[in-house]
């Protein structure tokens, strides 16, 4: 179980999360939506402890990771997958190494095992035959893909997305989805979705969360984010935009 | 933000504490065998081999350039062959160590900071924290440990190069003896001279390595944040050089030369 409570953050004079306090059960499909810049990536990184909180705590299965060491973090932080904005592949290694990564710096298997592991993990999001390329020579949606069986390989407990379709055409976006929800169903792990993607939101999670002005606005099905007749709420889902923002 | 850059003064004991931080948790990865061996191989190879042109041009041309400067004083007084053992303790003691660290400095040190910012701007370096990996252990600990082995090898090697580069200017151009050249090199040089340039490489390497990996995971967001991280790591490290060389001279004079 995750635990958010009461979480500040400001970077210089710019506070981005106000007192942001949420749960996500085991097993939970949850997507964070908001506008750009409203604190989404903020949010997700505090919860695998890439981000310190200025106030607040974050707690995995119990455990407070706030004020955790680095070092003492490591170890919370193998229950966790992440999936990049960017992919963040490493470029100086191929796909192989990178997905098999932390494989590798575990040592608990063989070379052949993990060669196996890793050719499955990329068989699961369709790019079998891939392992000797470099991350140079794929594309923006083969790179997410890569940085998905990353994510997914050494079968953590929860899963995180950092905006998964942002960037990619209508297609590869769909097929990024289809991962994401196959990801949730086989693997039955707890998912955290962030995104503006409004169609993804209600695709892949079973509880969608609005982030506004550093707070949880609205919490609730994607049906109740969709049917909503908060105004913030409504704009957003529907994409409309304040006239006043028009003004040149 | 603004409160750091009101206080320059804080704001670089604080960049000194976080390196000194930095330098501590690698010294421990290390001990604790935490870096994986093929990356060390990989970091000699970048360091020690990729280095070879620079450091034997660096101490060809100072043994040359120093033989021709001194011969000129030395004739006036007629110690022609005192020129060589001059060339060889200037070397040994101070500028074998000095000058193949600040060419380190500015080939490797800056190449560590590029390399090490460019992922933290597209997020590789946070990718490794999230695979349960510490930057550290992984980026850190294997270039402190190639340093700490290459530069006092090229530091040696930089030496005996000057040595023989002085010795072939003093004999085939300046026409002097070979054997008093040899001679009185050998006899006014001692190994406390070597060991004090090649104790001066080890603790430069701890200086590049550690400032050039702590202004690469510690840059700025984009391109000019890795632009400005590298020049701070070539400067800061070179000036680092030249200001601890001072006082790692007193110590290791009194510790090595006044012992004696």
């Amino acid at each position: 179980m995750i635990e958010v409570s009461k979480l500040h953050k400001s970077f210089g004079h710019q506070q981005v999360l106000r007192g942001v306090s949420l749960t996500i059960q085991e097993g939970e499909s949850v997507v964070i939506i908001g506008g750009s810049g409203c604190g989404k990536s903020v949010l997700l990184r505090h919860i695998i402890g890439l981000v310190q909180p200025d106030e607040g705590d974050v707690k995995i299965d119990g455990q407070s990771i706030a004020d955790l060491s680095e070092r003492e973090l490591i170890k919370v932080r193998r229950k966790f997958g992440m999936l990049f904005q960017s992919a963040a592949l490493f470029d100086s290694l191929n796909v192989e190494e990178n997905v098999g990564f932390l494989l590798d710096r575990e040592q608990t298997m063989s070379p052949s095992e993990i060669r196996a592991t890793v050719a499955d993990a990329l068989e699961l999001v369709d790019l079998g035959g891939t392992q000797a390329k470099k991350p140079a020579e794929l594309s923006g949606g083969m790179k997410k893909r890569v940085g998905l069986a990353r994510a997914i390989v050494y079968k953590p407990q929860i899963i995180l997305y950092d905006e998964p379709t942002t960037g990619l055409d209508p297609v590869v976006a769909d097929s990024i989805d289809q991962l994401v929800i196959r990801m949730r169903d086989q693997l039955k792990c707890t998912s955290i979705v962030v995104t503006h993607d409004t169609r993804s939101m209600r695709r892949v999670g079973n509880r969608v969360m609005m982030l506004h002005q550093g707070e949880i606005h609205a919490n609730g099905t994607p049906d109740d984010i969709f049917n909503s007749t908060d105004p913030v709420v409504h704009k957003f889902v529907n994409g409309i935009a304040d006239p006043k923002d028009l003004e040149f | 933000m603004g409160r750091s850059a009101d206080n320059p003064l804080k704001d670089a004991f604080a960049s000194l504490g976080n390196v000194a931080v930095l330098f501590l948790d690698t010294i421990r990865s290390i001990f604790a065998k935490r870096f994986r061996f093929r990356d060390l191989i990989e970091q000699l190879h970048f360091i020690g081999v990729k280095s070879q042109s620079v450091v034997l041009l660096t101490g060809a041309f100072t043994g040359m350039v120093m033989c021709a400067q001194f011969y000129i004083q030395f004739h006036k007084v007629k110690m022609d062959s005192a020129v060589m053992s001059v060339v060889t303790v200037a070397m040994a003691r101070e500028l074998g160590a000095v000058l193949t660290s600040l060419m380190i400095a500015g080939r490797v040190g800056a190449a560590m900071a590029a390399q090490l910012g460019t992922m933290k701007v597209t997020e590789q370096i946070d990718a490794l924290r999230t695979l349960a990996t510490s930057p550290v252990d992984y980026l850190v600990a294997p270039r402190l440990l190639a340093m700490l082995i290459s530069l006092p090898l090229l530091t040696a090697e930089a030496i005996a190069i000057s040595m023989v580069s002085g010795m072939l200017v003093a004999v085939y151009l300046l026409g002097l003896d070979p054997v008093f050249l040899w001679s009185n090199m050998l006899f006014y040089t001692g190994s406390v001279d070597i060991w004090m340039g090649l104790i001066k490489a080890f603790i430069f390497a701890c200086i590049i390595a550690t400032i050039a990996c702590h202004k690469g995971m510690h840059c700025g967001q984009g391109a000019e944040g890795v632009g400005k991280a590298t020049t701070e790591a070539v400067v800061a490290a070179s000036i680092s050089i030249l200001v601890s060389n001072f006082f790692v001279t007193l110590v290791l004079n009194n510790l090595l030369i006044y012992q004696e």
